[in-house]
């Protein structure tokens, strides 16, 4: 259970930080002197906080369901011939910088929420998908010759043995995907998509260090209590299928 | 039974097994022997259909095995590699279980199952079957791996050089162990080994390979005696062809009986029956003794074994 701590704590803090930033205005008047606007306000930075919780949520399931079925794809006998394009298109979803997709997507989706889900499920696929093919081709060929010798059907060596073999290093792929977009998704708030991105914009804008400061720390600490997040979980499933 | 009937497997252009009829009876230990690359785990791996063949027909009781749905197929086969395959993340119990869990077994079944092959195998039920695989020294995991092969019940067991990668001393143990489960449960059982030694101790017939081939089908006596060609000569060794025939017969074959059995001498030397010859030879070198008296498993003696007998009609 202690694994679970500092996630719990690092979360709490988050919440908290988040409720209580608008009272601490002494500290910002000691960052941004002489300014009446020391406080974000056009949004809670309860309500951010959730729609940029949001975003990477719903981004990193499909992010996951899609890299993780064309992993898996790949490294059957049936899909063999399409990892080379598989793994070219994962790389160039890396490549392109999220705000070019950003940008490209605005004329074809709009502003809001749509385009930036968009961005952040093509730049997050590449790092689960190429966890999961190496956690997949990680594993003692004489295992699954075993397996399959044992009598196990595809679907079972799959199921009970290569998931659970590879779910730490594909764990590790959504980890990494995950934090990465936790930054790329407050870029959405350049197309109108709600995320603590919106007070580092407006900050940027209009010269005001405190709203920037507000935003960065609340987008910083949510990292950080996310990856500690996953590093709990990675913990718990490697005592489960201890390797 | 299984057949093999003109079976050839082909790699591209390659010829891996070339042609081969087998006929392996059941209950009999048929050990596959050549060096590497002469087609003997080829042909262990199309009789459970891990490879297919190009051509020919492997029958199992007279079904040819294509007909059958291959995953059915292999739970009716244990299957031990050199490698174990052990699921490493899976306790030593699970591993063992795996193939009653595909089988449906209820788990009370299973367990005791799993149970009897721990002490089957001498291992611990207590200790051992809550380890994991990588926890397991590499005599206990090739164990496991042979409990795992046994633990569905099946018909027939095929073991690729189980003991290949173990040190001297614990592969005579499991091969000495392998004589026993086999006297026991009688499997029908195709054994891969580039090892001669190891196929003459354990094989009821022995099928030399060479090049996809089998260049003689035969009981160990025989290869010893009439090898069939230059290469088999060569691959028993004809140095010591002697003591390799003497090592095929126990001391109870040879000695003279007493028509009653004795009280052993307290402190005496002596054979006991299941002692090879070659054992029995060397023991009397060592010792430099004529004659050495056997006992039998309850520890009375009930006979003699001279040294004139041995050399006469050992090999």
């Amino acid at each position: 259970m202690r694994v679970w701590l500092a996630p719990l704590v690092l979360i709490a803090s988050l919440c908290l930080l988040a409720a209580w930033l608008p009272t601490m205005t002494p500290f910002f008047s000691w960052v941004e002197p002489g300014s009446d606007n020391l406080i974000y306000k056009r949004d809670s930075f309860l309500t951010l906080l959730q729609s940029h919780i949001w975003l990477v949520l719903v981004s990193a399931a499909i992010g996951t369901l899609v890299a993780v079925s064309a992993g898996i794809f790949v490294t059957r006998p049936f899909g063999r011939e399409f990892l080379p394009l598989v793994s070219q298109i994962a790389s160039i979803g890396q490549t392109v910088p999220p705000v070019a997709v950003l940008a490209l997507a605005v004329p074809l989706m709009g502003f809001g929420e749509k385009p930036t889900l968009f961005a952040l499920v093509l730049y997050g696929l590449l790092p689960i998908l190429r966890n999961t093919l190496a956690g997949l081709n990680g594993i003692n060929p004489a295992v699954l010759e075993s397996a399959k010798g044992m009598g196990m059907s595809s679907v079972q060596v799959l199921l009970k043995v290569e998931l659970p073999l590879a779910g730490r290093v594909i764990l590790a792929g959504i980890r990494t995907s995950v934090t990465i977009n936790i930054a790329t998704a407050a870029i959405g708030s350049t197309i109108g998509a709600r995320t603590l991105g919106d007070p580092v914009i407006a900050g940027l804008v209009n010269g005001n260090t405190a709203y920037v400061l507000q935003g960065a720390i609340l987008i910083g600490l949510l990292a950080l209590a996310t990856d500690s997040l996953f590093e709990a979980v990675e913990r718990t499933w490697a005592r489960a299928f201890s390797a | 039974m299984i057949e093999l009937k003109s079976v050839t497997r082909r790699f591209g252009d390659a010829v891996a097994v070339d042609d081969i009829d087998l006929t392996v009876e059941t209950g009999e230990v048929c050990v596959l022997v050549g060096s590497s690359g002469c087609g003997k785990s080829t042909t262990l791996r199309m009789i459970n259909r891990l490879l297919p063949r190009t051509s020919g027909e492997i029958l199992v009781d007279g079904e040819d095995i294509n007909k059958a749905d291959p995953e059915a197929l292999r739970l009716n086969m244990g299957y031990a590699i050199q490698s174990t395959g052990l699921f490493p993340h899976w306790t030593v119990a699970r591993n063992i279980g795996v193939v009653p869990d595909l089988l449906k077994w209820p788990a009370g079944k299973r367990d005791e199952r799993v149970d009897e092959l721990l002490i089957l195998l001498g291992l611990d039920p207590e200790t051992d079957a809550i380890k994991y695989p990588h926890q397991l020294s590499g005599g206990q995991a090739q164990r496991v791996g042979v409990a795992r092969a046994l633990a569905g019940d099946p018909n027939i067991l095929l073991m690729d050089e189980p003991f290949g990668a173990l040190d001297a001393i614990t592969r005579e143990n499991l091969q000495q162990e392998m004589l026993r489960i086999q006297r026991q449960l009688n499997k029908t059982t195709v054994f891969v080994t580039h090892d001669i030694d190891e196929a003459l101790k354990l094989a009821t017939r022995i099928a030399v390979m060479d090049k996809g081939k089998i260049i003689q089908h035969d009981t160990p006596e025989e290869i010893l005696r009439r090898p069939a060609s230059a290469f088999v000569e060569n691959l028993i060794g004809k140095g010591d062809r002697g003591l390799k025939l003497l090592a095929l017969r126990s001391v109870g074959e040879l000695m003279e009986r007493y028509p009653q059995p004795r009280k052993r001498e307290p402190n005496a030397d002596g054979l006991k029956e299941a002692d090879s010859l070659r054992f029995a030879l060397s023991v009397m070198v060592w010792k430099n003794a004529s004659r050495l008296p056997v006992n039998s498993e309850a520890g009375e003696e009930v006979g003699t074994v001279t040294r004139e007998q041995l050399l006469q009609g050992g090999a």
